[in-house]
Parts: structure tokens; sequence; C-alpha cells
């Protein structure tokens, strides 16, 4: 059987996701039933959350930018690694890889994977009005 | 965008809130019984004055992360957002304020936040009650995101709106930016644009930076003879700075001439003269950005202690080192790091998880971290970043860059598309 490059990046992303995804298995459904509100959780929540204003509310871009939202974890895992490691070039993203410790990078993506991908909303512009500000 | 109803203001109401509160119970009981807290009833109210980046997003976090178990009031003074990211790209002519305004609509809808358009005259910290011109409101946290006041004690004769229309800040975008760009538009080619900036720290450190840049690039396509003089009252250019002075002396070399170290001491307003330390510069069109200081709800029950100038704060939680229960986030706050939207929606969603854990009767996280980018446009397309990852230091107790955090190597249009997806995305996250 001949593998393509594609699928050996796949299997490798595959393996690499699986060996990465251990350390924060306390964290998926099956183990621990997620409260809304542990430290944990919290902490990841809103590190993820301040991706939004490139990425989107919940990882859902409204364009250009990648959504994260529902990314396969390994995929996540190994494309931030690459960033952070220079291996993948980038205008701003290995800048954000690099200052990620490997634990963050692994949370972050069980988070995104763990969202559902859906069509962000924009606000609609409108006139500025004569009594804002005048 | 009027609804100043009566009906939002006066919450006083204990039946309401009981109907409320049950109604809040059923639909999480409903939606996802999982959740022990879906049998609670509602943790009480967090009132937000301010309805910028930062107050926004706090409010549709809070609800959020509460999962609609914290009745959210934000009280804000105007009824429409306008962003001041991308306000510079107004006066390089590529932008209309129009389309930098929104309505609150979608935001207050999706997440059930009550909003009140009206101005706070007072708040009563003891007894944990905001007054406002129309109206008063109790709460149980309070969270203050006022933005910079613009200080005018030391050119006291700028500070009239008559004043202002000659001379116009432009550093809260809306009409002042329409202005300004008017008077740029107006100007006869061969005309000196005059821009003055104030000693750091100061909101969105690389703006002036970008404006100087956006009114030269106006100039050299459409009044070549123009010329842009930045009088900068900073050492040096205090964000960017290698790529801006690549702009400067390159990319606008004979349009921009940037002199640093020199404050302003007074201007002339009627002959649009500004008076520095060291000289007298006439302009046709005058900018002159103040120094800036805590919003003014905050400095009205002294929560400025930095100088009277800043507010300084919990950085695990945004709680003011004076009031517990008042929480401060956004520009006002005095943090070392740049005053950026970023920023304060960062600021906002690290307080507003802080709020859901205490009014739960939880701790906050003890080790926050979160991403800050920003862009600044060079020209019309092209633009550069500063990004960097920032953690809370335990032993400083206050958020440090982590490594690995830069700015561009050079401007591009790649980056001026990632800098429009910047705006959609944070329009998106903010307002809806």
């Amino acid at each position: 059987m001949v593998f393509s490059i594609i699928d050996v990046a796949m299997i490798k992303a595959f393996f690499i996701a699986l060996c990465l995804l251990i350390p924060t298995g306390a964290m998926s459904a099956e183990t621990v039933q997620p409260t809304p509100n542990t430290v944990q959780q919290s902490h990841i929540r809103v590190l993820a959350a301040s991706c939004a204003a490139c990425h989107g509310t919940q990882g859902n871009s409204v364009g250009i930018t990648p959504s994260l939202a529902g990314l396969d974890a390994g995929y996540f895992v190994a494309q931030m690694l690459a960033f952070k490691q220079g291996e993948r070039s980038s205008t701003v993203m290995h800048h954000h890889a690099k200052g990620l410790n490997v634990d963050e990078i692994n949370a972050l993506a069980t988070y995104f994977s763990e969202q559902k991908r859906h069509t962000s909303i924009s606000p609609i512009p409108q006139q500025l009005k004569d009594t804002h500000g005048r | 965008m009027d609804d100043n109803s009566v009906e939002n203001t006066t919450i006083n109401r204990p039946r309401r809130r009981l109907i409320k509160a049950a109604a809040y119970t059923s639909a999480l009981i409903v939606s996802n019984t999982s959740f022990a807290r879906a049998s609670k009833p509602p943790l009480g109210r967090v009132v937000i004055i301010g309805g910028g980046y930062a107050g926004t997003t706090a409010a549709k976090y809070i609800r959020m992360w509460s999962m609609g178990n914290i009745e959210t009031v934000v009280i804000e003074q105007s009824s429409q957002f306008v962003s001041c990211p991308l306000s510079n790209l107004v006066l390089g002519g590529s932008k209309s304020i129009h389309d930098l305004t929104f309505g609150y609509d979608l935001v207050k809808k999706n997440h059930g936040i009550q909003w009140v358009n009206d101005t706070v005259t007072s708040i009563d910290a003891d007894k944990k009650r905001v007054r406002m011109a129309r109206g008063e409101l109790s709460y149980d946290r309070l969270v203050i995101a006022p933005g910079v006041d613009v200080n005018y004690e030391k050119i006291p004769n700028l500070a009239s709106a008559e004043a202002q229309a000659l001379i116009p800040h432009a550093w809260k975008a809306g009409w002042q930016t329409v202005n300004l760009r008017a008077q740029l538009e107006a100007m006869p080619d061969g005309g000196v644009f005059v821009m003055t900036i104030p000693k750091a720290p100061y909101r969105c450190p690389p703006g002036p930076y970008e404006r100087a840049c956006q009114v030269a690039s106006y100039f050299k396509a459409h009044k070549p003879k123009s010329k842009v003089i930045v009088l900068d009252a900073n050492p040096e250019i205090t964000s960017k700075k290698g790529l801006f002075n690549q702009a400067f002396t390159q990319t606008y070399a004979g349009i921009v001439d940037y002199r640093p170290n020199n404050d302003i001491v007074s201007v002339d307003v009627a002959h649009k003269t500004v008076t520095t330390e060291f000289e007298q510069v006439k302009a046709d069109v005058l900018n002159v950005i103040p120094p800036q200081r805590a919003g003014k709800v905050a400095q009205s029950i002294g929560l400025n202690n930095v100088d009277q100038r800043w507010c300084e704060v919990d950085f695990l939680s945004y709680a003011s080192t004076l009031h517990s229960d008042i929480h401060v986030i956004g520009d006002s706050v005095s943090a070392g790091l740049p005053k950026s939207a970023h920023m304060a929606t960062s600021q906002a969603r690290v307080c507003a998880a802080a709020v859901v854990a205490l009014m739960s009767g939880d701790q906050p996280d003890p080790t926050p971290v979160f991403a800050n980018t920003c862009y600044s446009f060079i020209d019309d397309r092209q633009a550069v970043h500063v990004a960097h990852v920032y953690r809370y230091d335990a032993a400083k107790k206050i958020m440090v860059p982590a490594e690995g955090g830069g700015v561009s190597t050079a401007p591009s249009d790649q980056e001026g598309q990632y800098a429009f997806a910047w705006a959609n995305n944070i329009w998106s996250d903010v307002l809806t």
C-alpha cells in the first residue's frame, strides 16, 4: 500500500494528536463532566476567546482568517507547533505560537475541536447620527 | 435605537425579577440538564458603565459564561458604537465613518443584555447604586469601562466645543473624525497639517503614527505639495518604531516631518499655531491629541489612583484596588500595556470570567493568559502588526508579554487583508 505525502502527514498528525491529547484527557466528557466555572476551563476559555478578534467568537470567523471551530485537534496542534518552530511561515501566527506553551496549545486544540462550526454574523454598518458626540 | 424606556431603567421590581428568574431557570433546564447550576436562581445583577469595546464584550461574555444566570445591564450614553480602529482610514479617505458605525441591537437581543441609554451622574459605592439622569440602578458588582477622558488642563483654551470645532482631537471616533477629514479636503495643495502627540501612556500607542501615514497617503495622491508635521512629546516613536520610521523616511519622504521631544505648551486657536518647548509651528489644519486619563465616571469615585490618571486593578479580576466589587476594564486601567481595542476585549473577558466565578462562589483563574494583535495601516491597503501573548506574573502581580512576540517585517497587502479581517471579526465578536 502506497501512502501519498498528504496521507503520511495526516497519519502523523493523527498520532501526534493522539499522544498530545492524552495529558488533556481529564478535560474530556468521558472522564469528568464539565462544570461551567472550573478554573481550568475558565482559563482556557478566556485564552481561546482572545483569538476571537481575528478568528471569530468561539473560533467561527466571518471571513479571510480561518475558522478554528471544529478543527481536528491534531491538525491544530501540528500547525501551531509548526508556527512555533518556524516550520510554517506566517505574518502574525508565529508571534502567538511562540508565546504559548505546549500545554496551552493542546488545551486550545481540544477547546476549538469541541466548538460547533456555524456562520458568524456581522453587524450592519449604519449612518452616524447627528446626536453622536457632537 | 432610542430605547430609553422606563422599563429598562426602573428595575426595582421584585415581581419582575422573580418572573425573570423562573424563566431563566426553566430555559436552562430544558437546554442543558447536565449543569447543576441550571436549577439555581440568577446569581445577581452586574451593571456595566460604558458600551465600547471593553464594556460591551464584558456584558456579552458575562451573559454567555453565566449561562444567563447573571442579570447584566449596560449603561451607555450614545445610541451607536463607532469604532476607533480603522477611523484613521476616514482621514486617509478610504473609509467613511458610516462604515465604522453600528447599533447595539444584535448583541442586546442575542444575549439578553439589558440596555439603558442614559448618562451616569453619580455612583454610591457603599449602597451599590448608580444614579443616572433618568433613573437609578442597584448592583451586586459594577464594571466601569468609560474609555479615556481627554485632558485639556495644560491647554485650557482647547476645552470648548467651539475650539474643538476648529482644532479637533478626533481621538474618539465620530463627528470630530468627520470634521478633521473635511478640513483636510478643504485645505489647498501646499498646505501644512500639524499634529501633536501627548506623552505615553495614551489610547492606542501606534494610532498617531498611523494617522500621520494616512494623511500623508492622502496628500501623496491628491495634494503632493502638502506637508505633515508631527510634533511628538515622546523621545521617539512609541510603537512599531522601525516600521513607522521607514514609512516616514521612505514611503512619505518629503511629506512627513517627524519631530520628537517636542511637547506642546500652548495653542493659538484662531491662528492654528502651536507653541512647543522649542518652536512655534503654524498649521493650515491642526490636530491636537491631548493627554488622557481614565474616563470621568472612574474619576468621579476616585478610582484613578495612579498619577491621578489611571486606575489600579487586580489583574486576576480587574477589581479596583480601592473597591473590591467595582471592576475597571479597558483604556482607564493602569496596566503598562498598550491601550488597544483587542486588549480592552481581553481584559473584559478576564473580568467577565472572574465576575462569573466570584458570583458563583468560585475563585478567579490565578494565571490568566491572553493574546493581543494590533494592526496599523501605512496606506489604504498595506498594514503592519504588533502581536504578543501576555501572561500573569504572580510575583510582579501584572500581565507581562511572553517571549516570541514582535512586529511585521514590512508592510504588506496581505496584512492589510488580515487587518480588515481583524476588524470584521472583532466587530462580530463584540456586537453580535
